[in-house]
């Protein structure tokens, strides 16, 4: 039975960075800080958390862009986490069936049942998903799939303090998107758009609002399913299988002409002339 | 904001939704600016210098000398119509000395820190000296220096005693000011004010603050698009301004601006500072402050004519405004001290009372603590070792004391100074040689006990207990209370009369049952502690309902008279209100927390209604005048007599409210009005003033005074501040917080998950300082100054940038100062580099501005 598709509207326009949701989604997982805390100071802007991973399952990244007189400048943060794609290529390499859509039409895995293999880690575009080494399982964020059962919103949407990260009913988050990017639009900020909508992997149910290319973000502009390859390289494999069986079939009757016509040759010498050594006849 | 509250901030996100725009000064571009629409790129200290310049653009400007608004607000509703002091020098005058009238010699302990001293007498209201009540911050006036406060010219002033004490407050009555109401007397407010600014140029401002004019421009005139009687204009700080030599006058230089746009009182409008810890707030009202007791009224002191209650009431009470009532807000405070024991006979136990002697703040302590004159120190909640200025010094001090008591939920640096400081490891101290015994008391965390905050708003929200504290960790109620019985018992047989006070102290807050759901027995009932707050009927022990109804005469005892009301009944504690307005409706979510003075959320509105009494435009409209029920309403609680109707005369014999008029919006200024020029009350002068920080790489661009001339320093070999633009210290360092960490990092540093956020300090730099240093990003750094030294990876980014100032450019170094020894991340001890500098008004420390030099480590 089918409840409506719930997800993430993040509005990155509004996000100041404050790292709630890291916080408040590892609180609630109960998934261990890195080296217990004693992390490494990246460099990269204030993003120390640098990926998401088998224990970080949201990640803010910052981007400062600044020209050299600073006349013009910005600083973009943005929440990154599992797209929960409406086509999702880990769902679909998954060989024990542990990753599952569920009723709200998110995607979770079932850390019981995953044995580790890592096809989904490479079957994701987004690079979500990675082994957590407590469990030695995959993990990614399941949208607070046991939050949403007792009828709670997600941690991170619930910490979120300017409603960046922004929680309901696809349908209605999509309504909502669009009318805050008219508002950008008519304020002058015309280089607001979703990323995320049906045209990409049939729509990913953690969408955003972005004012510059997705690369910016760390994001592609194009992903693709893993089964993307499935009919233009089973259909290659066929054509090929086909075009190899032909030519073992011509090449298998060329043989057999080429020895045909190589024992008659023998026998016409064979009845005209007696034979001065037999070295034809060698065999 | 956005780094610093990020809560708080999510109303201005929800304002910037609605279409407001947010303006951001400050020398780097942080989180907040990355929200911001303007970023005023501002030199660290000059915010002075900006602000006046937005002071001189606003007055001069047409849209502030046409639309009849402006006008209207301020001759009506601020001070800039009375007349000075013929005397009266400004800062412009001698050749743009940069001194007011009346600078002298401090004469006083050395320990109070203070270079020099004001003589007010030629700042004063022409005819008549008014005074202000010393209360919200003004250490200086707690005897320190020889200034007015409270009553000017109580000394020679002969009062009956009482109670009652209104005939006291009657002789105190002055005559009254001479005004101006054209605002062209050339001694009248408004004229001094705007020679004052005169020179605050555009391009003075860019020259002083580094602001490109286009910049300021476009910020002075969004201030005036959105300020009048259809919009209003709110102006937010923290400590970017308050940890300044001149902290107290560039929140002045605001609320000047905010007076002249006419946004004080109104909704939307004002000044919001942002308090930096949970309940700081709270902690001033019923103060951990040397210099005030409850309420904000002054603490007695050996240094003033306080030796009896009347003349503490004689020399603290102002006779106008609602100041008029101290003589009762004093002995209810009194009977809340020293209960059945305080009778109108020895004045309510008024020499009981503890009389401080000089600047007892945290600054001059730790000089006394370092020269061996403190015993002891409880640090509750504070890490000195860590977050106070020129902490090589504090930490030094630390050694000096016979007993330390740490209570905290870590083992701070300031418990583990004895065997983990970098002078332990150093070696240049050594534990064997520390006689110090130091104890450390596990604390409760919040969720481990009922209690209040009060937020930055006055809002005080009850928060209740969830679970017990584990072992033998203690709230610091439990705590406070269980020393405090020990002490009594003590001191139970003293004849002394100096222990009069500990023994008569009332100190009764058992639960009356133990608390069923708890394993901690004995845990203080705070209902009590409340109660007593609040106030009640000494004989009935009947709740008191609000602070009109207190007395002089021992009747109604009260602890802190602002949070009278809070409690009006038991079972009906406010805090813990928790009823918001439903959506949709306009209001101030009354049932919300409870607000002091009164449940009033916005002060002084008044202001909000034209002089008529009629909302100054529909869309701003807050409280008015209802002339059909003869009464104030509106939104709010009126701050305001509430049946005084807006064309009430002054009563010129008058004291109290009755003072004032109906349209004097401000209640406690003796004179009713909002203050442009402030006779009485800053010790550095009546007006903002640019000044350089102590220290600085730049001579003032403005000045022959190069910095505040009054301001406090303690000359010692191991503080040293060093002369202006000297070429060994050549660029700005600043301090400041992150999001991820609070404070010293005790509350951050030791959680893995925040810890893990910010693991390590950095120091922040332009790629122009960094190639000229020979500095790639995650270097290591030695960051100088004439403290002391520390190391920190380099964080190189364009959001610090180069400014062109008085014809030099000049950078800014910035660094965080969450990290310590302790904890699971550590780091170096960015307050090594501060120095013990400060205000002369509130003793508060220049951290934001001093100078260092950096290199490749």
């Amino acid at each position: 039975m089918m409840a409506e598709p719930m997800g993430f509207f993040t509005d990155t326009t509004v996000c100041i960075g404050c790292k709630a949701c890291e916080v408040a989604c590892k609180e609630w997982n109960q998934l261990p800080a890195e080296s217990g805390g004693a992390n490494t100071l990246s460099g990269e802007s204030y993003d120390n958390t640098r990926r998401l991973s088998g224990t970080t399952w949201r990640h803010v990244r910052f981007i400062e862009q600044f020209n050299e007189d600073r006349s013009q400048g910005r600083w973009l943060m943005m929440s990154d986490v599992c797209k929960h794609c409406v086509q999702a290529g880990c769902l679909e390499v998954c060989p024990t069936g542990a990753i599952i859509r569920t009723e709200f039409d998110t995607v979770v895995i079932q850390a019981d049942v995953c044995n580790g293999c890592r096809a989904c880690i490479s079957a994701c575009p987004f690079g979500v998903i990675d082994i957590n080494p407590i469990t030695g399982t995959a993990m990614k964020c399941t949208l607070c799939y046991d939050r949403m059962q007792a009828g709670m919103i997600p941690a991170c949407a619930q910490a979120c303090p300017t409603q960046s990260i922004q929680f309901g009913p696809i349908s209605e988050l999509r309504q909502r998107a669009e009318k805050r990017v008219r508002q950008l639009h008519e304020a002058g900020q015309t280089d607001a758009y979703i990323y995320g909508d049906e045209s990409i992997l049939g729509g990913l149910n953690s969408f955003y609002l972005l004012v510059d290319e997705p690369e910016v973000y760390g994001l592609p502009s194009n992903p693709q399913l893993p089964s993307r390859n499935l009919v233009p390289s089973a259909t290659l494999s066929a054509a090929g299988a086909a075009a190899m069986g032909l030519l073992g079939l011509v090449s298998l009757r060329k043989r057999r002409m080429d020895r045909l016509a190589a024992e008659r040759r023998a026998e016409r010498e064979e009845s005209a002339e007696p034979v001065e050594g037999g070295e034809e006849g060698d065999a | 904001m956005a780094e610093c509250h990020p809560v708080a901030f999510r109303w201005v996100t929800q304002a910037k939704l609605r279409g407001a725009k947010v303006i951001h000064a400050d020398p780097r571009f942080t989180r907040t600016t990355a929200m911001a629409d303007i970023h005023a790129p501002i030199r660290a200290g000059t915010d002075i210098a900006f602000l006046g310049g937005l002071i001189n653009y606003v007055i001069n400007s047409e849209r502030w000398n046409t639309d009849p608004f402006f006008k209207e607000y301020v001759v009506n509703y601020t001070n800039a119509a009375t007349i000075i002091n013929d005397d009266f020098k400004d800062t412009e005058d001698d050749d743009a000395a940069g001194v007011f009238s009346g600078l002298i010699e401090y004469t006083g302990d050395p320990l109070n820190g203070f270079v020099a001293q004001y003589d007010n007498t030629t700042w004063q209201y022409r005819r008549t000296a008014v005074g202000d009540q010393g209360r919200s911050g003004s250490t200086a006036q707690s005897g320190e220096q020889e200034v007015e406060s409270g009553q000017p010219d109580a000394e020679s002033q002969e009062v009956p005693s009482g109670p009652p004490f209104d005939p006291l407050v009657r002789a105190l009555l002055p005559p009254p000011a001479e005004t101006d109401p054209t605002l062209e007397h050339p001694r009248c407010v408004f004229q001094i004010l705007k020679r004052h600014f005169s020179r605050y140029t555009p391009e003075m401002v860019a020259e002083v603050t580094g602001c490109p004019p286009e910049t300021f421009i476009q910020v002075a005139e969004t201030l005036l698009e959105n300020s009048g009687a259809d919009k209003t204009t709110a102006i937010v700080y923290a400590l970017g301004w308050t940890q300044h030599t001149y902290g107290p006058q560039m929140i002045g230089a605001a609320a000047i601006l905010q007076l002249l746009l006419g946004n004080i009182g109104r909704p939307g409008g004002g000044i919001l500072a942002l308090r930096g810890h949970a309940t700081i707030q709270g902690s001033t009202d019923i103060p951990t402050l040397y210099h005030s007791i409850h309420g904000y009224m002054p603490a007695p002191s050996a240094l003033k004519q306080h030796d009896t209650l009347t003349d503490y009431l004689k020399t603290e009470t102002l006779p106008t405004g609602y100041w008029a009532n101290t003589p009762k807000f004093m002995v209810s405070y009194l009977k809340s001290m020293y209960g059945d024991a305080a009778t109108p006979e020895n004045d309510f136990g008024y020499d009981w009372h503890p009389k401080i002697s000089g600047d007892h703040s945290h600054m001059p302590m730790m000089v006394a603590m370092m020269e061996g004159k403190v015993k002891g120190m409880f640090a509750m909640g504070q890490n000195p070792a860590v977050g106070g200025q020129n902490a090589r010094l504090q930490r030094k001090a630390l050694a000096k004391l016979e007993w330390l008591v740490v209570k905290d939920n870590f083992e701070t640096e300031t418990a583990a100074f004895w065997y983990n400081s970098p002078e332990v490891k150093s070696g240049e101290l050594r534990p064997e040689d520390i006689q110090t015994e130091v104890f450390l008391f596990p604390s409760a965390q919040v969720g481990e006990m009922d209690g209040s905050f009060t937020n930055t708003q006055r809002l005080v929200k009850w928060h209740h207990r969830a679970a017990d504290p584990p072992g033998d960790c203690r709230s610091d109620v439990w705590f406070t209370y269980h020393l405090g019985k020990r002490l009594k018992a003590l001191y139970a047989d003293s004849d002394l009369p100096r222990d009069q006070g500990i023994k008569n102290l009332v100190w009764d807050y058992e639960p009356d049952e133990p608390p069923a759901d708890s394993r901690i027995k004995d845990e203080p009932d705070v209902e009590k502690i409340l109660k007593e707050i609040n106030g009640y009927y000494t004989e009935t022990g009947e709740h008191l309902k609000s602070f009109a109804d207190l007395k002089d005469d021992g009747s109604t005892t009260c602890a802190s008279w602002i949070y009278c009301g809070i409690f009006p009944e038991p079972g009906q504690n406010r805090a813990a209100n928790r009823e918001p307005d439903p959506p949709g409706t306009v209001g101030a979510h009354l049932n919300w927390g409870y607000a002091w003075p009164a449940n009033r959320r916005i002060l002084y509105n008044r202001a909000s209604a034209r002089p008529d009494g009629q909302p100054w435009s529909e869309a701003k409209k807050w409280i008015w005048w209802d002339e059909e029920q003869g009464q104030w309403t509106g939104y709010d609680v009126p701050d305001f007599a509430a049946t005084k109707a807006p064309d009430t005369p002054a009563d010129p014999n008058g004291i109290g409210l009755d003072a004032h008029s109906g349209t004097d919006p401000f209640i406690m200024k003796a004179d009713g009005k909002g203050w442009l020029f402030a006779p009485t009350g800053m010790v550095d002068g009546p007006l903002p003033t640019h000044y350089e920080p102590a220290e600085s790489p730049v001579r003032n661009p403005l000045y022959r005074q190069q910095t505040n001339p009054v301001l406090k320093r303690w000359d010692r070999e191991d503080n040293r501040i060093i002369e202006p633009e000297d070429p060994e210290f050549p660029y700005v360092l600043t301090t400041y917080r992150l999001t991820e960490h609070h404070l010293s990092g005790v509350m951050s540093r030791w959680l893995p998950w925040l810890a893990e956020l910010q693991p390590e300090l950095f120091v922040e730099l332009s790629p122009e300082l960094a190639s000229e240093k020979g500095i790639n990003n995650l270097d290591w750094v030695r960051i100088r100054t004439p403290r002391g030294e520390i190391r920190a990876k380099a964080l190189v980014t364009r959001r610090m940038r180069p400014m062109q100032v008085a014809g030099k450019t000049i950078h800014h170094v910035g660094l965080p100062w969450h990290w310590g020894y302790q904890g699971i991340v550590t780091g170096d001890v960015t307050n090594d580099l501060s120095a013990l500098v400060g205000d002369p008004n509130v003793s508060i420390h220049e951290a934001k501005a001093f100078v260092c030099n950096v290199e490749k480590a």
